[in-house]
């Protein structure tokens, strides 16, 4: 082969980019340590408003002993001598701060029971609630945005945006409650309604009464990660480089897989992170109607009976589980986009 | 003369149409692809020149549909052969090269890897042979072929590495035809100039039979065997280039060329009224005889035929032979004389810019004379664009002296005074990002004229009316926004706007390049006449040499941030003295 | 105008969401007109198919009058907090994205303080303190559950506008910020931002019937679509209309609702 032109007129118009070298260990480190301390900063931030939603916006004590309050004042000193009420809000609110740190979850006002021992069985009982909605959703969501944007155009995708649309408008109790009027009660009786598990036996020893609360969170949120992930394939699919891939002839088949998924991964990672951080608030109505013995559940009634405690540690649990899985979902999409991976190490 | 066994191609009676409509996006498009040779496919936008090019690849962007035609190609007709022969022959044998590079290659995965993969698609070689070919292909195009060129991403390279990497991809299988469709928009005409040599030397070397789709006549005044004309879905005019460029025959092949300003002398540009109509609008009968000066009656009517005008010559106008000679240098013009007096209204002195810690304009100065047009002319990154914001008043942090009639002029328009706001107007480069579109024509030209207490109410309207006319819009768009306007017509709006301020100075960034070169021709006409009836002058930004030649009296050379040379534009365009200077106008293509 | 009659009529999905929701709507307003009976009058037994033809609730009162009467409040409470959210999201996204810089930063970073939290969430951590929450606070709390996630959307919308040559240009003319705000930069977000209220007012339904679903309404007593759930709800399997009934109006309520939504973001995206 002949050269026809000089190697060198390429460094005339060199790239910004500079060479690539073996992975640097260190911009990583850096740039991880910066999202840690973002996390924090957020999760602080959190802590404050948490705390001042909760105990600063109203009258706890009033809160806690409704009618009773005009008529028992020596209740009423009893509760704000152990709510601390006497001292300045500040210095309650690093006290709280600290004893979170700490792992002193304080005593539950309603039954005087640790705070730690009364939502760590829920925490796990809800994990597993939103992992099982989560596992069976990705696949489903996925699988009916990859069929939606084959068919673009045509009646299947019409009918399917149409499905979707209507879904994804329903409350979530709305769609708890059919399900249950359609499966338990009124048509069907093949499922239990709520959640049977007694004597403190973790609720998926009874299968059966998990499927009605898993169905409804999946319909709750699998319309919404299927409508993204369809718009983020369609827009790969309408790019240039797609475009390009089939003038050189590469079969469709190959320009799905290799192209158009590839680049929509990160979109679809997001929406992901978006929607198991959006699961964690849909427990909250979902486990209510089903009885399920989580944070959820747990968190109404603490609302109900105004236990300050326990809805500011479930406040907390809930935040950091939505910091930390858009910290997770951040890396992954850094992972995945070549521009970004490099902007670190350069 | 069907010279199908020879490799080449013959594609004839063409046609393209909106699916599920009689609309055609291109019709009649028949052309002969020689082996070794380059045929320049010329057409602004809406032309349809990109929808005939990909056609050769038997492919028509969702939404259209190749109606009829045929592509005679190795014997067999391509547009017949089933899906799966055609996508063998795509990229092997009929390769293509697109418009953006950028955004062209998987932004996901490693050029080498995407070199590769091209090869292995394909079955060409083993696995070893793959990688030597896709380093000798590199190569060929003057890049690094060590791995670690062949392990960047698309993002780290530069745009004139990105489309040789995508010039490298379109020649690796050996492709008999090669269609580029224009493929050096966005780079700089140094870059420019390298992707079309190597392209050219390519092209023959590999005797391949290319269509560079373009809309710019100057390059293809500069690598073109052959140059076809389009003009609203059609071919008008097919000939050689030295037929095209010394005697047109069709109106609009001469307009076109009345429009492009030339490096070697300065011209009078003109331009065509209207704008060229899309798929569904287009007139019966010729095409373009809603523009054309020499229109008659059965113009409209008769669809005109190809007209054989000399050898291997042909145009569609059934007036041909009847409207005369034309002459290339018929609008030629003098050059401003160097030793006219000039009556300073602007200096910048020591202008300096800083993004961030980055200094990226170094003590620039230069100053601009009353009724004078001065252009600031330099590739990207030269900071052309950021001293025209700091005189403009949209960039605030500089330092330096900008000097405007004796006063000291502020940092951004906030600091400025009420008449320093007024007197210099700022018109952008792209006439659809610089027009609000949720105001009508008439609130957009009339709110200079109230902001600064020039006219109000009826008067204002009044004025708004001359301006409009000034700037050869009727009053029927008063009352439309700008989104029934075409680029043209907005680019005049904001010219209107400027003028409501009743300024001294227009600082004009860029603002034909967005537009087709017709529609430039009476932009320029129209700042020429602005200049002369009204005295103002202008500080005229632009990466066209050519252009400058026609519009300029002054011209600052920017490169990097600094100036490199300067002068009347006469002498510095006639008689570089810089090795910068020299380069840019070696490497920038003209016709004259 | 993105919201002409011929552009509608060719829009099916919005054409069939503004005539469920104002159907629904007209309904909540009409409603305690037409009802049989009044809103707290007890017609029989509990729980038994006596009165108007969805039977009785949990105390013995009609279903279909609570189910007549009930739309009112909610539709009150959805529209008030939705608006209210959304003028104080956009303020902040657009107030975000105009100024830029550290003050871009420093409020969106608190912006996304307020994300971690599930909107749902947001709501019952005030009503702790609270002993019985009161309609206006209602509006307040779902209305600024909505603010950080409208000031996300704004603020994104905006920044593809600032940048605009048009709101540069209004700059070099010496335009104030106020007024480059209110006629360049607003008056081109209207498309997307009305999108985004059709989302808003669909959640704010939701939000506002979970509420009274989870025993926290204004006004507990009063007919109420959410509260009719839960009072009934124990009744599913005996009388399923107590339940039943709201649950559907409430459904089909915000199908309209999101229906009319998408139908407008689909609008606004073509037309851009």
């Amino acid at each position: 082969m002949t050269d026809l032109v000089t190697p060198d007129s390429a460094t005339g118009t060199a790239a910004p980019a500079p060479p690539r070298r073996p992975p640097a260990a260190r911009p990583w480190i850096t740039w991880f340590a910066r999202r840690i301390g973002l996390a924090v900063l957020t999760l602080w931030l959190c802590s404050m408003l948490v705390f001042f939603a909760t105990a600063a916006l109203g009258d706890p004590v009033r809160a806690i002993l409704g009618r009773d309050y005009g008529t028992s004042p020596e209740r009423v000193a009893a509760l704000e001598a152990q709510l601390h009420l006497d001292q300045p809000v500040i210095s309650r609110y690093f006290a709280w701060l600290g004893g979170l740190l700490t792992g002193d979850l304080g005593n539950s006002v309603a039954n005087g029971l640790p705070v730690g021992e009364l939502v760590g069985g829920r925490i796990v009982n809800s994990a597993v609630l939103v992992i099982v909605a989560a596992i069976v959703m990705i696949p489903v969501a996925f699988g009916i945005a990859m069929l939606s944007a084959a068919h673009r155009g045509r009646r299947t995708d019409g009918v399917i945006q149409l499905v979707m649309i209507t879904l994804a408008g329903l409350p979530e109790f709305v769609v708890g409650i059919l399900l249950v009027a359609l499966f338990s009660t009124t048509v069907l009786h093949v499922l239990p309604a709520v959640t049977i598990a007694g004597g403190g036996a973790p609720p998926w020893s009874a299968p059966g009464s998990m499927v009605l609360p898993v169905l409804t969170l999946v319909i709750a949120v699998a319309p919404y990660v299927a409508r993204i992930v369809r718009a983020s394939l369609l827009e790969v699919l309408d790019s240039d480089y797609v475009e390009l891939a089939r003038l050189k002839g590469v079969p469709e088949r190959v320009v799905m897989r290799r192209h158009a998924l590839l680049n929509a991964i990160v979109p679809g990672i997001q929406v992901i992170a978006l929607q198991l951080a959006w699961l964690a608030g849909g427990i909250v109505i979902v486990e209510y109607l089903f009885s399920y013995p989580g944070i959820g559940a747990s968190l109404v009634d603490s609302v109900r009976n105004s236990d300050f405690p326990v809805v500011q540690v479930l406040a907390m649990v809930i935040a950091a589980v939505y910091v930390g899985v858009n910290l997770v979902a951040d890396v992954l999409s850094i992972l995945f986009t070549p521009r970004a991976r490099t902007a670190i190490t350069s | 003369m069907t010279t199908t066994t020879e490799a080449g191609c013959v594609l004839s009676d063409l046609r393209v149409a909106l699916t599920g409509s009689d609309v055609d996006v291109v019709d009649e498009i028949s052309i002969e692809l020689r082996p070794g040779e380059v045929v320049g496919l010329v057409g602004e936008s809406g032309s349809g020149k990109t929808t005939a090019g990909t056609a050769l690849l038997g492919y028509a962007r969702h939404g259209a549909v190749i109606e009829r035609g045929t592509l005679l190609f190795e014997g067999q007709d391509v547009l017949a052969l089933p899906w799966e022969r055609v996508r063998e022959i795509r990229g092997r044998k009929i390769a293509y090269v697109p418009q953006d590079p950028g955004a062209a290659l998987n932004p996901a995965i490693r050029i080498g890897r995407q070199i590769v993969e091209l090869l292995e698609l394909h079955g060409i070689g083993t696995p070893a042979e793959r990688l030597d070919g896709a380093r000798a292909g590199l190569r060929e195009v003057g890049l690094p072929d060590d791995d670690e060129f062949l392990a960047r991403y698309p993002h780290q390279l530069s745009g004139g590495q990105v489309q040789r990497v995508a010039l490298a991809m379109a020649f690796l299988p050996r492709p008999k035809v090669l269609v580029l469709d224009e493929p050096t928009t966005g780079l700089d005409v140094t870059t420019q100039g390298m992707v079309l040599r190597t392209m050219a030397a390519l092209c023959r070397s590999y005797r391949v039979a290319a269509l560079y789709v373009t809309h710019d006549l100057a390059v293809v005044a500069n690598i073109a065997d052959r140059v076809a004309v389009m003009y609203a879905g059609r071919i008008i005019e097919l000939g050689s280039r030295e037929r095209m460029f010394s005697q047109p025959a069709h109106p609009y092949t001469r307009a076109l060329l009345d429009a492009i300003p030339h490096l070697g002398h300065a011209r009078a540009l003109t331009g065509i009224p209207g704008s060229t109509p899309g798929p569904g609008r287009r007139p019966s009968g010729c095409r373009f005889h809603d523009r054309c000066e020499y229109v008659q009656d059965r113009c409209a009517q008769v669809d005109p035929p190809d007209v054989e005008v000399g050898p291997d010559h042909a145009a569609k106008c059934v007036r041909i032979g009847e409207i005369g000679h034309w002459d290339i240098d018929r609008g030629n013009v003098a050059d401003t004389d160097p030793a006219k007096k000039r009556d300073i209204i602007l200096t910048v002195e020591d202008l300096r810019v800083s993004y961030g810690r980055k200094e990226v304009v170094h003590g620039v100065g230069f100053d601009v004379g009353k009724a004078e047009v001065v252009a600031l002319v330099g590739e990207s990154g030269s900071g052309k664009t950021t001293i025209s914001r700091c005189v403009g008043g949209l960039h605030a942090q500089w330092s330096g002296e900008l000097t405007f009639e004796g006063r000291p002029l502020g940092k951004g328009s906030r600091a400025r005074s009420v008449e320093d706001r007024k007197r210099i107007q700022y018109i952008f480069q792209n006439p659809y990002l610089s027009l609000n579109p949720r105001r009508t024509i008439a609130q957009i030209v009339a709110r200079p004229m109230e902001l600064f207490g020039i006219a109000k109410g009826k008067a204002a309207r009044d004025r708004v009316v001359e301006l409009l006319d000034a700037v050869a819009l009727g009053p029927g768009v008063l009352e439309l926004r700008t989104d029934r306007l075409s680029g043209g017509e907005r680019q005049r709006v904001a010219i209107a706007r400027a003028l409501a301020a009743e300024p001294d100075l227009l600082v004009c960034d860029e603002i034909t390049s967005a537009l087709d070169v017709s529609v430039q021709g009476s932009i320029v006409a129209l700042l020429e006449e602005l200049r002369q009836t009204r005295g103002i002058s202008m500080l005229f930004v632009t990466h066209d040499l050519a252009l400058v030649r026609s519009i300029a009296a002054r011209v600052q050379v920017l490169h990097a941030g600094a100036v490199v040379e300067s002068g009347f534009v006469v002498e510095v365009l006639d008689s570089p003295q810089q090795e910068y200077t020299k380069r840019l106008i070696g490497n920038s293509p003209t016709v004259g | 105008m993105i919201l002409t009659t011929k552009r509608i009529g060719r829009q099916r999905r919005l054409a069939a969401g503004l005539v469920i929701t104002a159907v629904v709507a007209l309904i909540a307003i009409v409603g305690p007109w037409l009802a049989p009976y009044g809103e707290t009058e007890i017609v029989g037994k509990p729980f038994t198919m006596e009165g108007g033809w969805l039977g009785t609730d949990y105390l013995g009162q009609d279903v279909w009058s609570r189910v007549l009467a009930g739309g009112g409040p909610i539709l009150v409470t959805a529209v008030a907090a939705t608006a209210f959210g959304m003028v104080l999201g956009i303020v902040i996204g657009v107030v975000a994205a105009y100024a830029g810089g550290w003050l871009d930063e420093a409020i969106m970073r608190l912006n996304d303080v307020a994300l971690a939290f599930p909107q749902i969430l947001l709501a019952l951590l005030v009503l702790t303190a609270v002993d019985q929450p009161a309609a206006w606070m209602i509006v307040l709390l779902v209305g600024v559950s909505h603010a950080p996630r409208v000031a996300r959307v704004a603020r994104g919308v905006a920044l593809g506008i600032v940048s605009r040559d048009y709101v540069h240009s209004a700059e070099a003319l010496g335009e104030s910020r106020l007024r480059v705000l209110a006629a360049e930069v607003l008056p081109n977000m209207s498309a997307p931002l009305l999108a985004e209220a059709g989302l808003r007012l669909t959640y704010s339904i939701g939000m506002v019937a979970g509420i009274g679903f989870l025993g926290f309404a204004a006004n507990p007593g009063a007919a109420d679509w959410g509260q009719m759930i839960n009072e009934n709800r124990l009744a599913l399997l005996v009388q399923p209309w107590g339940v039943l009934a709201p649950v559907l109006v409430i459904g089909v309520f915000t199908v309209g609702t999101n229906l009319m939504a998408d139908g407008i973001a689909q609008l606004s995206g073509r037309g851009e």
